[in-house]
């Protein structure tokens, strides 16, 4: 009322001009237009940076996996003779080994630490809930680079905490580097110290979503807790875990920073690349040595199919087990 | 109805013993990491080794700011920049795209959505080399627009917070404000994202922390001169692994403004990644 006293104010009486009847419909118009169409405006960063940074690179990782190709030189269309050179390649095959040998040595102990852990949280009664979510996450919180290099001192030989308290019990100190079972050891670790709080907390999610009714009918017929973990917990859980252990899967054979730090940023993972994974070996083969860029992007489909191949084994394995 | 067993399981004493050395576990490492960082070159090659913090921090943290070969500061700096921009970028774009998908009406809304779902299963490493190539050809190698404009939107984030609208609005408060004569970018800005505050919270929590995190890609497209936080530690670690009383130091303060993070929203944080796990 106070703003319109200011300026003049139309008269009541007045029929509308005909101006203010096309002013009308045009607002109309644009207010049809709003809401037909301004969603796909809304959703459309998604897309285009998505597209031009995500998809696009994808698409073309698989037509340079096509050609000898070289970044700064030239490229020719070679076929599948990228794909076929991935099974005589030795170093291949080694990257494939080790990424598999840590993987198993991070993801199984893991997973299974993270289940006893996240049913010990779940627990009705326990007191400090909050604080001990906290601390079992709080290694998430740290950078990979951070964890490896704290982790690098951990495992030093000379004056490394873990040497020495082998040492406490008599085992010679361990050159953990050095050799192939012992830095694939070390590696896990890491992974083990930065994803098992997180991996506890999904599963813990899941088993706060099953029902409490099912317990406690399973109590009043006097099923042990122990019991009601294997029957009731574990098939219920199934989902979750399922969703955890292709999560695992991904990261685990993509698994690049942890082995690269621990080798001082020898991106051959060790002198006789006892540690080089499939991720370093597509580095070395696509930035690195930027001659080979369409071997190297073989090797990053080749690790896209295995992810697809070891994630369907996973779930395979999981639901049959589960039932 | 609680059975008798039952009751001595959930009590018992050794499910605190299993969670306080998990826990203790779980901190060492950042403990070991003060240890070190604040400890004199000398005093940290002791047998056995240290276990009480020292009082040269300072003096390994200047060596860390006179090292003219980690450019630490440059990096410090470049990590807050791109954090920050990737941050409140993947939130406006995440609530907006969200909002859409969750309450607006328009063709082909659902296979755009399951595009989205699908997209996040993707591996983006596999893209590496080509990106690489891109950045080349933008002149962008060696700049933070290489490390900024591909993460300024995140299908997790256009997902999660759909997930969150569809349950926070409710579709009257949408038509009232269209009664009102709102236009659909005014409803957004003036009813939905204040009511989207927590969930957006979460997630630019989440998003700050995984940036300022992130390593490989950095690593791959900047140099030692311009590097971000993560970098820069991981040439510092390289070059001077000998010198460990100053690489952690430097670890140190870059891992700390998380640390500090996390302890005053880490609430908010564990409940929005145990929400997320429940519904996908």
């Amino acid at each position: 009322m106070s703003l319109s006293a200011t300026t003049a104010p139309p008269s009541p009486a007045a029929p509308p001009s005909p101006d203010v009847d096309r002013r009308r419909s045009r607002g109309r118009l644009l207010n049809r237009l709003d809401v037909k169409y301004s969603p796909y405006l809304y959703i459309a960063p998604f897309f285009l940076i998505f597209g031009a940074f995500g998809l696009y690179p994808m698409v073309r990782t698989a037509w340079m996996s096509l050609h000898d190709w070289d970044m700064i030189g030239e490229h020719s269309f070679i076929g599948f003779d990228n794909y076929t050179r991935l099974f005589s390649d030795e170093y291949f095959w080694n990257a494939l080994v080790n990424t598999f040998g840590i993987f198993a040595l991070s993801t199984i102990p893991q997973l299974l630490l993270a289940l006893f852990l996240a049913n010990l949280l779940n627990r009705t009664f326990l007191r400090a809930k909050t604080f001990f979510r906290m601390a079992i996450f709080m290694p998430n919180v740290v950078s990979v680079a951070a964890v490896a290099i704290v982790f690098g001192m951990l495992f030093q030989r000379e004056f490394g905490l873990f040497n020495w308290l082998l040492s406490l019990v008599g085992v010679d100190p361990v050159d953990w580097d050095g050799q192939r079972w012992s830095s694939w050891f070390a590696i896990s670790s890491m992974v083990n110290w930065r994803w098992t709080g997180y991996n506890t907390l999904i599963l813990l999610a899941g088993m706060q979503a099953i029902p409490k009714d099912l317990y406690e009918a399973a109590a009043i017929d006097g099923a042990s807790p122990w019991r009601q973990f294997w029957q009731i917990t574990l098939p219920m859980l199934k989902p979750t875990f399922i969703f955890v252990v292709i999560l695992s899967t991904i990261g685990g054979m993509q698994l690049f920073t942890e082995p690269l730090l621990f080798a001082n940023g020898n991106i051959l993972g060790g002198s006789q690349r006892e540690f080089q994974t499939l991720a370093m070996y597509m580095y070395e083969m696509g930035i690195v040595n930027l001659n080979s860029a369409g071997y190297g992007a073989a090797v990053a489909w080749a690790i896209f199919m295995i992810i697809i191949l070891v994630s369907l084994f996973n779930f395979l394995l999981v639901r049959r087990s589960a039932k | 109805m609680i059975s008798a067993s039952q009751r001595l399981w959930r009590t018992s004493p050794l499910t605190y013993v299993a969670l306080v050395l998990a826990a203790l576990l779980s901190i060492y490492p950042f403990y070991y990491m003060l240890v070190i960082g604040t400890r004199s070159l000398d005093s940290i090659n002791e047998v056995p080794p240290p276990v009480t913090p020292g009082g040269a921090f300072g003096d390994n943290f200047g060596r860390v700011l006179d090292n003219d070969a980690a450019n630490f500061l440059t990096g410090m700096m470049n990590s807050i920049i791109v954090s920050s921009v990737v941050t409140v970028s993947v939130v406006l774009t995440g609530s907006l795209a969200g909002f859409a998908f969750a309450k607006l009406k328009f063709r082909g809304s659902n296979a755009l959505l399951l595009a989205i779902i699908v997209t996040m299963m993707i591996p983006t490493q596999m893209g590496l080399i080509p990106l690489w190539s891109i950045m080349q050809d933008l002149g962008w190698y060696d700049t933070l627009y290489a490390v900024t404009v591909p993460f300024l939107v995140s299908a997790f984030g256009v997902f999660m917070m759909r997930q969150y609208a569809s349950q926070a609005i409710s579709d009257e408060l949408i038509e009232a404000g269209r009664v009102d004569g709102a236009s659909t970018f005014r409803i957004y800005w003036s009813i939905v994202l204040p009511a989207l505050r927590p969930a957006a919270g979460v997630l630019g929590l989440l998003t700050f922390m995984e940036t300022w995190n992130s390593f490989i890609w950095p690593y791959a497209i900047l140099t030692p001169e311009n590097p971000t936080l993560q970098v820069s530690l991981s040439f510092l670690s390289y070059a001077y692994y000998t010198d460990y009383s100053q690489v952690f130091a430097a670890t140190a303060i870059g891992t700390i403004p998380l640390v500090l993070v996390f302890l005053v929203f880490g609430r908010q944080i564990i409940g929005g990644i145990m929400e997320g796990a429940v519904k996908s």
